[in-house]
């Protein structure tokens, strides 16, 4: 893997994206009509559907809270959905961790106060995963909750960056996921370009850092204009018929 | 199963419509709702299928991987069902809470598989009591409103016609046999599915038993009678599942009309894999 060349001398990627561009974003939304919200996202091979239940009565007492609502999120993966099968889709390690820091960025971006005493459930299943899971988790999140009519500051988008021979290489794919540079995800909101989320696997130079997180907020922009026409789209064509 | 509370007024509605043989959707007894079949949708897999029927879908991946025989069937391949009911199709499927109904379900395709002998599990042998081929078949419940059964089943059985196991040549004689993999990924081998059974449920409601239930008529039935049933009718395996009771006429009306309508879901089934474009989710 070591000669694997992730960006050609003409400077293009494995896949034939320029490096600061991103892969297809598709989203379908109100993809599963028993849900109050939810989006089926395609970014590249990437494939998440995420679903919104609530804002509802919590189911334990211990959740309720006065001031604003418990927000419940789970992420796990279909079993078939990496090239590795995996032996169960949700609790493990990785899952659990993520379901944490998603639930904290939701945190940060919906306006919890508007429902005190209430629960938000927030189910996010990779049908297909090649690379930025959580970042496209993220989006489809965002995407899920806006149909479902609940409150917050903003969209929160997100994207992965690495860094290859100086070069800043926005969202990923499996294979430069898994390459030497480090991986950057970040999740902002994009029109205060506030960080909610950030998260930075294995070295990265301070020197580095800027030029890198930079780029992700750059890419993190794009995204949110691409779900915005989505979004507008939908609207559009839910008012229409 | 998901509950879903119904008022004595509802309970009462479904039972009238169906003993004037017109039920709340226009459908008679003994109508099958329509289904989209789509196969060959998530590329990290062996072969898939994903069925959506009203508002119950289900995503279903194979995935082919090389392991050991069963010590008892030294020469056989194996297949394995997993289930998963996942929060996305209710929140009362959240954690683990799902799991014993996912189990249940896997189980009873495990079964079904098993008894019908529909699968030639020694073309899944590669080298006798050493290396066999097992056929991890995962579904994924992503949205849950009754006929869950049936629908797991008929995805099953397009995800399995849609299969493509790679194809080896084995090295060597005695105790230093190898497996080679061809280079060409298109060299491969697909699975025989034709005997492959589908379940039919038939839902009890009043005196009459009515086909593919919706979420609703599942919920004032008292007892459901699962059957399975293989392209030529023949019947494959029979349980009856609730609390209800029925006579000894209904059921040999209910398992004819059973083998009836399990021929026409699965020349459905074979029309769409033989026609369905590769098409994205």
């Amino acid at each position: 893997m070591a000669d694997f060349e992730y960006l050609s001398p003409e400077g293009l990627r494995s896949d034939g994206r320029r490096p600061q561009e991103l892969r297809v974003l598709s989203c379908n939304i109100s993809h599963c009509l028993q849900a109050d919200g939810s989006a089926y996202l395609q970014q590249g091979n990437t494939r998440v559907i995420a679903t919104v239940y609530g804002p509802h009565d919590v189911s334990r007492r211990s959740e309720a809270q006065h001031d604003k609502a418990f927000i419940n999120c789970q992420f796990s993966m279909a079993t078939f959905s990496t090239s590795e099968r995996k032996k169960r889709p949700t609790g493990d390690k990785s899952c659990l961790e993520t379901s944490l820091a998603l639930k904290k960025t939701f945190e940060a971006a919906i306006l919890t106060d508007t429902y005190p005493h209430s629960k938000i459930d927030i189910f996010v299943q990779i049908l297909q995963s090649d690379g930025s899971d959580k970042a496209v988790s993220i989006n489809a999140i965002t995407m899920a909750l806006i149909d479902a009519g609940i409150p917050m500051k903003d969209y929160v988008c997100a994207t992965s960056v690495t860094l290859i021979n100086d070069t800043p290489i926005v969202d990923l794919n499996y294979f430069e996921e898994r390459g030497p540079g480090p991986e950057l995800i970040v999740g902002t909101l994009p029109k205060s370009g506030k960080i909610v989320f950030l998260q930075v696997n294995s070295r990265l130079h301070i020197d580095n850092m800027e030029k890198v997180l930079k780029e992700g907020m750059n890419g993190n922009q794009r995204v949110h204009t691409i779900l915005d026409t989505l979004i507008k789209k939908h609207l559009e064509k839910s008012i229409l018929t | 199963m998901a509950d879903r509370i119904l008022s004595d007024f509802e309970i009462s509605y479904i039972k009238q419509g169906v003993l004037a043989d017109m039920r709340s959707d226009g459908r008679s007894c003994r109508d099958y709702r329509s289904f989209e079949l789509r196969s060959g949708i998530v590329s990290n897999t062996s072969g898939s299928a994903e069925i959506k029927l009203e508002r119950t879908n289900i995503l279903v991946g194979v995935k082919a991987e090389i392991g050991q025989p069963n010590p008892l069937n030294p020469n056989k391949g194996r297949i394995e069902f997993f289930v998963d009911c996942s929060a996305l199709a209710s929140p009362k499927f959240e954690g683990r809470r799902g799991e014993d109904l996912g189990r249940n379900l896997a189980h009873r395709l495990s079964d079904l598989y098993e008894n019908s002998n529909c699968i030639d599990l020694e073309s899944l042998s590669i080298i006798p009591g050493q290396d066999c081929w097992i056929i991890y078949v995962d579904a994924l419940v992503l949205e849950y409103s009754g006929g869950v059964l049936d629908c797991l089943s008929i995805a099953v059985k397009g995800a399995l016609a849609n299969t493509k196991i790679p194809k080896l040549t084995v090295i060597g004689e005695g105790e230093e046999q190898e497996i080679e993999i061809s280079d060409n990924p298109f060299d491969s081998t697909s699975i025989d599915t034709n005997n492959v059974p589908v379940f039919v449920s038939l839902s009890l409601i009043g005196n009459q038993f009515i086909v593919d239930a919706s979420h609703e008529e599942e919920a004032c039935s008292l007892c459901q009678l699962s059957v399975g049933v293989n392209h030529k009718g023949s019947i494959c395996s029979i349980l009856k599942e609730g609390a209800g009771s029925f006579k000894h006429r209904q059921y040999n009306e209910a398992i004819s009309l059973a083998s009836e309508i399990g021929v026409s879901v699965i020349e459905k089934i074979t029309l769409t894999n033989n026609t369905a474009p590769e098409k994205m989710l």
